[in-house]
């Protein structure tokens, strides 16, 4: 197909707000850390962040440091957005190895869009957004296992 | 007879169907309101009648618009009502409107009971809905991704299907291409020029792997739909359409679906439709087998085939194969799906327009027609929770 990379959205278009309970993942995001919470009681991983465990209904809960890495479980191409006719991103959902059972929506960025497949393996990186904040994205990891 | 049948559609009215922002000047109170007077006109019914309004997507008209059951009160001369609610979140909830409209009835609060939706994409449009509303904290998750509408959100279910299952591209043309067929008769219908496969391949691609004919039209316009206990039913100008079934809601493990992405594999690439199903077989004591027509909430057409599977007419993971048979196809098709084009080629009413035709097809006067059909099954969603479903059927 196309020879164009696939770019996250320019930063500037990108506003995030945070409640109490997702306020961690962002502030973690912004010293480019990627974490999730974990059930204080029975250990249950979940994204977004929501004020009980869906398992147990515990409101306890431990933000864990991840290792960045993922996989991706699907995915799409998608050509412009509303302002930006010509830009190509490639969404994707990811499973994260190190929190199972929690999937992040987010962006492979710097790849050809054929490159990418269920099941490539990346690594999150961080890009400015608005308002001082970072936004987790992901480029496909060097090591394909 | 099984099933429900205490209550029955007796009326359907419509505005004509525009493309995106034609119904300006006619605002979303007028547009609702001549749906309603057409619905009781085809009903026999003054619309000082209504007692009772079902709404679903939280009586929300569209994206940005809402209506409001005092206004209709004030504008058309409804002296009193006795039952204004309406089903939660969004389009999912479409078909089971009126199965609220049926717990109405079946409670004793109201009688005559009218569903209604208009839709205005004058400001705001359907295919970038989640680019425009503004970002907040569960939404964040998702929103900076660039997945600016429901189809490209859905792109992403599509594409693990096709991974899972082996599902191609070709199949999503033969929805396209099937229901495009079917509105080509239709005096209604925004698409009527005929569709081939290249056509399809042809076509823009919006988000990989979709292009722009597994999206839905986004047009503006109105239908209303009237329900009442089926005595009452029995004595009005049209032949009733008895509600055999009627189920909304699903399971957490859908949830809210591609808002969310967390969806177990096993639910990921499916409709969320297959806890409906099974709950509006059981009411009316029905097999997949037994249904005649089904209108399938077709925001997007990989969706038809997912809702093929979880409804029973083929196996899981079998959809691709069972669209490519000819299955679904108005002419020699095992199961003719939206024999009236659906959202894709006759026009997108946040899926009112299937149970319109559900219930001409259950009166015997579609355009359309499957002959002696006896069962129809109408859906709405797949969508964030509910997604629900109906079965109408003819009178005894």
């Amino acid at each position: 197909m196309s020879e164009v990379l696939a770019t996250a959205l320019p930063g500037e278009n990108v506003h995030i707000t945070t409640d109490p309970h997702t306020e961690p993942f962002w502030q973690a995001a912004k010293e480019r850390r990627l974490v999730a919470p974990k059930c204080g009681q029975c250990g249950t991983f979940r994204l977004p962040p929501t004020p009980f465990c869906p398992n147990c209904q515990s409101t306890d809960k431990e933000w864990v440091d991840l290792s960045g890495d993922a996989v991706v479980y699907s995915f799409a191409v998608v050509h412009g957005f509303p302002g930006l006719p010509d830009v190509t991103l490639v969404p994707v959902v990811v499973d994260l190895p190190d929190a199972p059972g929690a999937r992040l929506v987010t962006n492979v960025v710097d790849v050809h869009p054929d490159d990418v497949e269920i099941g490539t393996r990346l690594t999150v990186d961080f890009s400015p957004i608005a308002d001082g904040w970072l936004l987790p994205v992901f480029r496909v990891a060097e090591a394909q296992k | 007879m099984a099933g429900l049948r205490d209550v029955a559609i007796v009326g359907v009215g419509a505005t004509p169907y525009y493309k995106r922002g034609q119904s300006w000047p006619q605002t979303i109170t007028e547009l609702a309101g001549k749906a309603i007077l057409a619905a009781c006109e085809d009903a026999g019914l003054k619309v000082t009648d209504i007692d009772g309004i079902a709404y679903y997507s939280g009586a929300g008209a569209g994206y940005g618009n809402k209506m409001d059951t005092a206004d209709f009160m004030e504008t058309l001369g409804i002296p009193e009502i006795k039952f204004t609610a309406s089903l939660t979140s969004g389009g999912g909830g479409s078909a089971g409107s009126v199965g609220l409209a049926r717990a109405a009835i079946v409670a004793g609060d109201a009688n005559v009971v009218v569903t209604v939706m208009a839709l205005q994409q004058l400001q705001n449009r359907l295919g970038s809905v989640f680019a425009a509303v503004p970002a907040d904290p569960i939404n964040s998750f998702i929103q900076p991704s660039g997945l600016s509408g429901p189809g490209h959100l859905m792109s992403v279910l599509a594409r693990r299907h096709m991974h899972m299952y082996g599902t191609t591209r070709e199949h999503f043309a033969e929805i396209a291409m099937s229901q495009r067929e079917n509105a080509l008769n239709r005096p209604k219908a925004i698409m009527k020029k005929p569709m081939t496969k290249e056509d399809y391949f042809n076509a823009r691609m919006i988000a990989e792997p979709l292009c722009l004919f597994d999206f839905c039209q986004e047009t503006d316009g109105a239908v209303a739909v009237i329900t009442t206990s089926i005595d009452r039913a029995r004595d009005l100008k049209q032949k009733p359409v008895p509600i055999v079934a009627a189920a909304h809601g699903g399971v957490r493990e859908w949830g809210r679906a591609f808002a969310w992405m967390g969806m177990p594999d096993e639910y990921f690439a499916s409709s969320g439709h297959k806890p409906i199903g099974d709950r509006l077989y059981a009411q009316a004591g029905v097999t997949p087998g037994d249904i005649d027509v089904a209108l399938l909430y077709d925001h997007f057409s990989p969706m038809v085939l997912m809702q093929l599977e979880d409804y029973g007419f083929c196996g899981k993971g079998e959809g691709g194969a069972f669209v490519e048979s000819g299955a679904i196809r108005y002419k020699g098709g095992s199961i003719p799906v939206n024999t009236h084009g659906g959202q894709l080629s006759e026009a997108y009413i946040i899926g009112m327009t299937h149970l319109v035709e559900g219930v001409e097809q259950m009166r015997g006067t579609a355009i359309n027609q499957v002959a002696d059909a006896e069962l129809a099954l109408v859906t709405g969603g797949p969508a964030s929770l509910p997604v629900s479903g109906v079965i109408l059927g003819r009178d005894a």
